[in-house]
């Protein structure tokens, strides 16, 4: 039994499209790094420097890890572990859409 | 004021439960709600309050709909295409329910305008786009103590907390700052899917009448995350962070400014 690590969608293009991963036990920090070497690139969307980012939250069994003891928060197996960014939906962007799209 | 024999036929399935009855009916004509973006969140969330009848409904956008906003914005429609949103969503919610009392506001949302456009009313709702207003509008409602309905969506992801200033956290007790901007260039995925934001409007509606009437348990303290391709509902908590910049015991934030415009999601 290892620890689930729930990816929010926005992340999910670096799991290969997984909402839900397998960390190792250990501390946040452990685990961030850990997942940062099976799917590259999700370490720095989390994480700067061995500091969780503040405009990212990790919840160990929906509790804030800010509030118990931050990246040395300790998990265990059999922890939910969710990833969880402020999102404001909708940003406005140039969609550009080719016929492209609709083949294959 | 005293129901029609209309108004207690069209509210009946309202009063029938005794939850609400003809004085939780009263409550919810004598409210006053500001929706903030007439958009995938304002448009449900007006839709369903106009519904219910609530008396005063404001709806600020200064955006125009557009063909790219009909998948999703159901207030709107191909006869309202470049109209004002405030607008186009005023016309819809008025031939459905003629009770309503709907203030369309074409203003963007900013550090000047906020405190005087939420002053009135009861209850304000966060259905923007962007974080720049999601944080003026959590700042100005913890500053005018007004309960706040937050909801955000994005791609297959929603989330929605309730907002009671004094009485719990605010979203900066949650996400205590915006993601700065260019950080992570993942603006080219923002994309939602259309039903998405009439979940997540849905709830805020749901939220906002419980509010009024006084009845259940507000969604405080929580963050919903609703995630439609696992078809998860999942609740983490907020806990209430005492060195919180606007509402923690000595809050930095002592007035209201403007952010920066362009942020992007990670």
């Amino acid at each position: 039994m290892a620890v689930k690590v729930k990816i929010p969608v926005p992340l999910q293009r670096l799991t290969q499209g997984k909402d839900e991963v397998e960390g190792e036990p250990g501390t946040i920090i452990s685990l961030v790094n850990n997942l940062d070497q099976k799917y590259p690139g999700l370490g720095e969307r989390i994480s700067e420097g061995g500091k969780l980012r503040r405009f990212v939250n990790i919840y160990v069994n929906e509790e804030d890890v800010r509030f118990l003891k931050n990246e040395e928060t300790p998990v265990k197996d059999g922890d939910e572990v969710s990833i969880v960014p402020a999102i404001a939906g909708g940003i406005k962007i140039a969609v550009s859409i080719q016929q492209s799209a609709f083949s294959g | 004021m005293e129901f029609t024999e209309e108004q207690l036929k069209r509210y009946s399935r309202h009063i029938i439960l005794p939850e609400v009855g003809g004085k939780g009916q009263q409550k919810i004509s004598n409210a006053k709600v500001l929706i903030a973006g007439a958009g995938g969140l304002g448009c449900p969330v007006g839709y369903y309050l106009a519904a219910a009848g609530v008396g005063t409904l404001a709806l600020v956008d200064n955006d125009t709909v557009e063909l790219s906003n009909l998948q999703r914005q159901i207030a709107h429609s191909v006869k309202t295409l470049g109209v004002n949103k405030a607008d186009s969503a005023k016309q819809t919610f008025e031939a459905l329910n003629p009770d309503v009392n709907v203030i369309a506001i074409k203003e963007r949302i900013n550090s000047k305008n906020i405190l005087d456009l939420i002053k009135d009313y009861d209850i304000i709702v966060d259905g923007t786009d962007n974080f720049p207003s999601r944080y003026l509008i959590n700042d100005a409602c913890v500053m005018l103590k007004k309960p706040l309905v937050s909801g955000a969506i994005l791609r297959f992801e929603g989330q929605v907390t309730t907002i009671l200033p004094g009485d719990g956290p605010c979203y900066r007790c949650l996400f205590e700052e915006p993601p700065p901007a260019g950080l992570v260039p993942s603006c080219q995925e923002a994309g939602v899917l259309g039903v998405l934001p009439g979940i997540i409007g849905a709830l805020q509606a749901t939220e906002v009448l419980k509010l009024i009437l006084g009845k259940g348990k507000p969604l405080k303290g929580e963050l919903l995350i609703y995630d439609a391709l696992g078809v998860n509902f999942r609740k983490v908590k907020i806990p209430k962070n005492d060195d919180c910049p606007i509402c923690g015991k000595n809050p930095k934030i002592k007035e209201l400014s403007d952010f920066p415009e362009q942020y992007c999601s990670i």
